[in-house]
């Protein structure tokens, strides 16, 4: 549980829940690149408004929306235009 | 199948035939956000109208309240289930920002100031269901709840109803907005529960 910052936002770590439904891997600790900025760092370090009516995301640096995450009865919706790229930690075995 | 739902449903005659399905009653008014509060000064507040054509029509703070108003008293519909009854609001009818505008648009992509976008048929906002509205139960619109100007289009779900509202886009093509691209339905009829993109 992460409390409420100031301006209603919390951190990215808020995100795990959610986005833990639909990956595999705990992407809050992927390192995100802001496509309006350039800033990367992790999804935990992101501003996350919301819950209702969708998860919201923004860059610290320059606020832009960088992930949104809308859950509905039977569909999720995932909205990463805003990430370059992410970079997600995995197991050198796994190279390739 | 109204017959059956008015009979199953005990909660829908809390509001007396006003609460659309699936909603309930609040006597708050809940502050949702999807980003930071943008905080405009009057003084630098504009509001355009762009048609498909490229034409631009401005109105500043003066000049929108130097327009005449009406003070319509609305139920107001939040696609997460709360519902108010009876607010009211000052504000100008989109009829009269409208009518020296020339357009054969069938759609408006409506922006504010903060990044937010909504979208909905020109139709809409004509023939007295929207305004642009500057004040709330007598008082100043907050910031938190969109002022000093927000949209006020409450027969659709409140999403529509854009806070801090910059300008009206007319477009030939719909253009789906911030929520209407992420799952929300294109339209939002709370009567017919239009929710989610499918409903
Ligand atoms: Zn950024």
């Amino acid at each position: 549980m992460t409390a409420p910052a100031q301006d209603g936002y919390q951190d990215g770590n808020a995100l795990a829940g959610p986005l833990g439904e639909l990956f595999a891997v705990d992407l809050t600790v992927a390192e995100c690149r802001c496509a309006g900025c350039g800033l990367a760092g992790p999804v935990a370090s992101l501003r996350l408004y919301g819950p209702a009516p969708g998860l919201v995301a923004r860059c610290p640096g320059c606020e832009e929306v960088v992930l949104r995450l809308v859950r509905g009865p039977g569909s999720a919706w995932l909205d990463l235009r805003g990430a370059v790229t992410l970079r997600i930690p995995l197991g050198s075995e796994d190279a390739f | 199948m109204a017959i059956i739902s008015r009979g199953f449903r005990g909660r829908a005659r809390e509001g007396g035939g006003k609460l659309p399905p699936g909603q309930y009653l609040t006597d708050d008014f809940p502050v949702l956000s999807a980003g930071p509060t943008p905080r405009v000064d009057t003084d630098r507040w504009e509001f355009t109208v762009e048609t498909e054509s490229g034409q631009a029509h401005r109105w500043s703070w003066a000049e929108l309240l130097a327009l005449p108003y009406e003070t319509p008293t609305v139920d107001i519909h939040c696609v997460t289930k709360w519902s108010k009854l009876g607010t009211t609001w000052r504000g100008v009818s989109l009829d009269v920002l409208l009518e020296d505008v020339e357009s054969a648009a069938d759609y408006a992509l409506v922006h504010s100031y903060g990044g937010y976008t909504t979208n909905l048929p020109l139709e809409d906002l004509l023939d007295g269901k929207a305004w642009i509205a500057y004040r709330y139960e007598g008082e100043e619109i907050t910031p938190a709840h969109g002022g000093p100007a927000r949209l006020l289009v409450p027969h659709l779900y409140f999403w529509k109803s854009a806070k801090w509202v910059r300008g009206i886009r007319l477009l030939d093509e719909d253009w789906p907005g911030f929520w209407e691209t992420a799952g929300y339905h294109d339209y939002g009829d709370p009567w017919r529960e239009q929710r989610y993109q499918d409903d």
